[in-house]
C-alpha cells in the first residue's frame, strides 16, 4: 500500500461501489445488447415468449433489410433455377425471391455525405471563429459569443416552418447541401464554444515566437495552432459528427425522398405481415454500431469534451 | 488576456511594415475568421426566427399559398393562450420534465458519487454507462417501442419476473396511466449518464485538502458530505438540470418515435403538438406564434435559472 491518505476510500467501500456501478452498467446495457441480438434472430424468435436469450442466429433481418422481396407461388419457384448466393438462398426458404436491393444503403450514404459534409464545415468555420476569438480584440465579444450559444436553445421545430419555406424558395428542400448548412448552423455553436477552449490553452509564446521568426498570421494559425490544435479540433469533430449522424426533427420534416437520412428511415421498415424486428434491429445495429465504437475507443477524449461547455463556463 | 500581447507587437511594429510582415492587419483577419460563422447563424437561425415572429401575427397557412396573407394582430396568440388542450400539452411537459430531471439528477448523482471512489476499471464502466446518450433518439426510441411490447417485449418480461405480474396485463406505451412513464424511463436511461458525467467533474474538482482539514477538525463522514461534497458540486449540478431542462422542454424526437404523443394525446409534449399544428393541419400563422411563445419561454426560464445559478457560485 502506498502512503495513507484520508481521502482515499477503504478497499470495502471500492467494492461496493464497483459493484453497485458495474450492476447499473449491465442493466442500462441490456437493451443495446437486445438490440444487436434481435437482429440476429428469426422474425419467430424475435417475438417468442419467454424472450429467447439463447437461439439459433440467422442473418436474415439483415437480408430483409437490405432487399425488397416479394412472394411468389410454389408452381413458379419450381421453374426457377437453384439460388447461387446464400442470402438468396435464405430468402428463397421463406417462398420469396429478392425484387431488388432496398433504399436502405441510400439513407445511409445520405446520413454520411450530411454528416462528413456538416462536420467539416463546421469544424473549418468553428476553428477560425474560435481563433479569433481567442487570439484577437474582437468588438462585442462576449454579446457575440452569447449570441453563438443562445442559437441552441431554440426548439428545431421552431424555426422549422420558415426554413421550410426558405428552402423551398431556394430551391434547397430535400437537398444534400440544404441539410449539410443547416447542420452546420446548428453544430457551429458547440464547435465555436469547445474549440475556442482548447485554442485557449495552447500558449501564445508558440505564435509570438513564430511571428517573430518572420511568419504571417496566417502561417502561425497554419503551422504553429492548427497542429497544437489537432487532438481538440478531432473530439470536437466526433462531437458534430454524432450529432448530424443522430439528428432527426430536422430530417423527417424538411427531406423525403433524395436526402433523407437514415434516422427517420429505420422506423419505416416494415416487412410482410407485421412489423419485421429482425430487420428493424438490424437497421438500427448498423446505424448506432459505430457511434458505441467510436464512443468506446476514444473515450478519454469525447469524456472531456461533453462536460467541457458546463465546466469551462 | 491573451490578444493583449499580440497587440503589443503589432502596436510596436510601425503599421506599414506590419501591413508587409503580416499581410493583412489583425483586425481583418479577426473579421475575416468570424465573419462566416456569424452570416450563417443570421441566415439559418436568427432570419427564419425573426419570420417565425411575423408569420405569427398572421393567418398564413402554407398548404394556401396563393391565399392573401392577413395582418391579424395578436389573435393567434389569444387563441393559444385560451385553448384547454394547448395547456393539457403543457401539463405532459411539467410531468416529463420535472420527473425526467429528478429521476436523472438523483441516479446521476449517486452514480458519480460511486464512480469517484476509484475503483478498478471505473474509466471502462463509465464509458460503458455513457453509451446510450451517444445514441439517436429516434432509433432509440422505436427500439423502445419493441421493448415494452406486452407479451413480447424485454421490458414487460423483466418487470412481470421480478414483480410477479403478468407481462401481458399491462402496455407501457398503450395505457393512459403508464404512458408517461414510459417516456420518463426512457429519457432517464438515455440520459442519467449526462448529468453523472457533469456531477463527476463536479466532484473531481473538490480540493483533496478540503476534506483533509475537515478530517484534521474531526468532522464526521456524514457532515462532510454535506458541507462540503454537496455545496460544491451544486453549480456543477445546476448547470446539468439547465442543460437538460433545455433539451427535454424541446423534446421531440425520443417522444414521437415512443408513443407518438399518444394513447390520445395524453404525451403529446409542447414540441409533438406543435409539429402537429404546423406541418399536420398546416395552420402555419398559428403554429408560428406557438412556437415564439415556446422560445420566449425556455429562454425566460433559462435566463431567471442563470441568474439564481450564478447566485449559488458567488457563494
Amino acid at each position: 500500500m502506498s502512503g495513507f491518505s484520508v481521502t482515499e476510500p477503504s478497499i470495502r467501500q471500492k467494492w461496493i461501489a464497483g459493484l453497485l456501478v458495474i450492476t447499473y452498467a449491465v442493466v442500462s446495457l441490456m437493451p443495446l445488447l437486445w438490440i444487436i441480438a434481435t437482429g440476429f434472430k428469426s422474425p419467430e424468435d424475435s417475438i417468442a415468449y419467454p424472450p429467447k436469450v439463447v437461439f439459433q442466429p440467422t442473418l436474415e433481418g439483415y437480408v430483409n433489410l437490405f432487399t425488397t422481396q416479394t412472394r411468389i407461388t410454389p408452381n413458379m419457384i419450381a421453374t426457377l433455377p437453384e439460388p447461387s448466393t446464400w442470402y438468396e438462398q435464405i430468402v428463397r426458404d421463406k417462398n420469396m425471391v429478392i425484387a431488388g436491393p432496398s433504399r436502405y444503403v441510400q439513407r445511409l450514404t445520405n446520413s454520411m455525405i450530411i454528416g462528413f459534409g456538416s462536420t467539416f464545415l463546421s469544424i473549418f468555420l468553428g476553428t477560425l471563429a474560435a481563433y479569433a476569438f481567442s487570439r484577437f480584440k474582437v468588438p462585442i465579444k462576449d454579446d457575440l459569443l452569447f449570441f453563438i450559444l443562445s442559437t441552441r436553445m431554440m426548439p428545431p421545430i421552431a424555426v422549422a416552418i420558415p426554413i421550410f419555406l426558405m428552402y423551398r424558395q431556394l430551391g434547397l428542400s430535400d437537398t444534400h447541401f440544404g441539410m449539410i448548412l443547416l447542420y452546420t448552423a446548428v453544430n457551429l455553436s458547440l464547435s465555436v464554444w469547445l474549440l475556442k477552449g482548447f485554442i485557449d490553452e495552447i500558449p501564445l509564446e508558440y505564435e509570438e515566437a513564430a511571428l517573430i521568426d518572420g511568419y504571417t498570421r496566417f502561417q502561425a494559425f497554419y503551422k504553429v495552432v492548427l497542429p497544437q490544435a489537432a487532438t481538440g479540433i478531432a473530439s470536437t469533430a466526433i462531437f458534430c459528427l454524432i450529432f448530424a449522424w443522430n439528428e432527426y426533427a430536422f430530417a423527417v420534416l424538411l427531406t423525403s425522398g433524395q436526402a433523407q437520412t437514415a434516422p427517420p428511415f429505420i422506423p419505416t421498415i416494415i416487412g410482410v405481415g407485421g412489423q419485421d424486428w429482425p430487420a428493424v434491429a438490424a437497421g438500427a445495429t448498423i446505424f448506432l454500431l459505430p457511434v458505441m465504437i467510436f464512443t468506446i475507443f476514444l473515450r478519454k477524449h469525447l469524456l472531456r469534451g461533453i462536460t467541457f461547455g458546463a465546466v469551462r463556463k | 488576456m491573451s490578444g493583449k500581447a499580440v497587440d503589443g507587437i503589432a502596436k510596436a511594429t510601425p503599421p506599414n511594415i506590419a501591413k508587409k510582415i503580416t499581410g493583412l492587419s489583425d483586425r481583418a483577419i479577426a473579421w475575416i475568421f468570424v465573419a462566416p460563422t456569424i452570416f450563417l447563424l443570421l441566415a439559418i437561425n436568427i432570419f427564419p426566427l425573426m419570420w417565425t415572429i411575423w408569420l405569427s401575427f398572421t393567418n398564413f397557412r402554407v398548404n394556401r399559398m396563393n391565399a392573401v396573407v392577413k395582418w391579424t394582430g395578436l389573435r393567434n396568440y389569444e387563441r393559444i393562450l385560451s385553448d384547454p388542450d394547448i395547456w393539457q400539452t403543457m401539463q405532459a411537459t411539467a410531468h416529463f420534465l420535472f420527473w425526467t430531471l429528478f429521476l436523472q439528477v438523483l441516479i446521476g448523482f449517486a452514480l458519480a458519487y460511486l464512480i469517484n471512489k476509484k475503483f478498478k476499471g471505473n474509466d471502462l464502466w463509465t464509458t460503458l454507462i455513457v453509451l446510450p446518450m451517444m445514441l439517436s433518439p429516434a432509433v432509440v426510441g422505436n427500439f423502445w417501442t419493441f421493448l415494452y411490447q406486452p407479451q413480447i417485449g424485454l421490458f414487460n418480461y423483466v418487470v412481470g419476473f421480478f414483480s410477479g405480474l403478468d407481462p401481458s396485463s399491462f402496455s407501457m406505451i398503450g395505457s393512459v396511466d403508464l404512458a408517461p412513464w414510459s417516456i420518463v424511463i426512457v429519457d432517464t436511461w438515455m440520459w442519467t449518464p449526462f448529468v453523472m458525467l457533469i456531477c463527476l467533474a463536479g466532484l473531481r474538482s473538490i480540493p483533496e485538502s478540503i476534506y483533509e482539514a475537515a478530517e484534521c477538525d474531526r468532522a464526521s463522514k456524514w457532515r462532510q458530505f454535506w458541507t462540503i461534497t454537496i455545496p460544491m458540486v451544486l453549480p456543477f449540478l445546476m448547470l446539468a438540470v439547465l442543460f437538460r431542462g433545455i433539451e427535454n422542454f424541446k423534446m421531440f424526437d425520443l417522444v414521437v418515435q415512443l408513443t407518438g404523443g399518444g394513447p390520445g394525446s395524453i404525451t403529446e409534449l409542447t414540441s409533438i403538438n406543435l409539429k402537429r399544428e404546423a406541418f399536420e393541419k398546416w395552420r402555419t400563422g398559428y403554429a408560428s406564434a406557438y412556437a415564439v411563445i415556446l422560445f420566449v419561454t425556455i429562454f425566460g426560464l433559462a435566463s431567471i435559472y442563470v441568474k439564481a445559478l450564478n447566485k449559488v457560485k458567488e457563494r
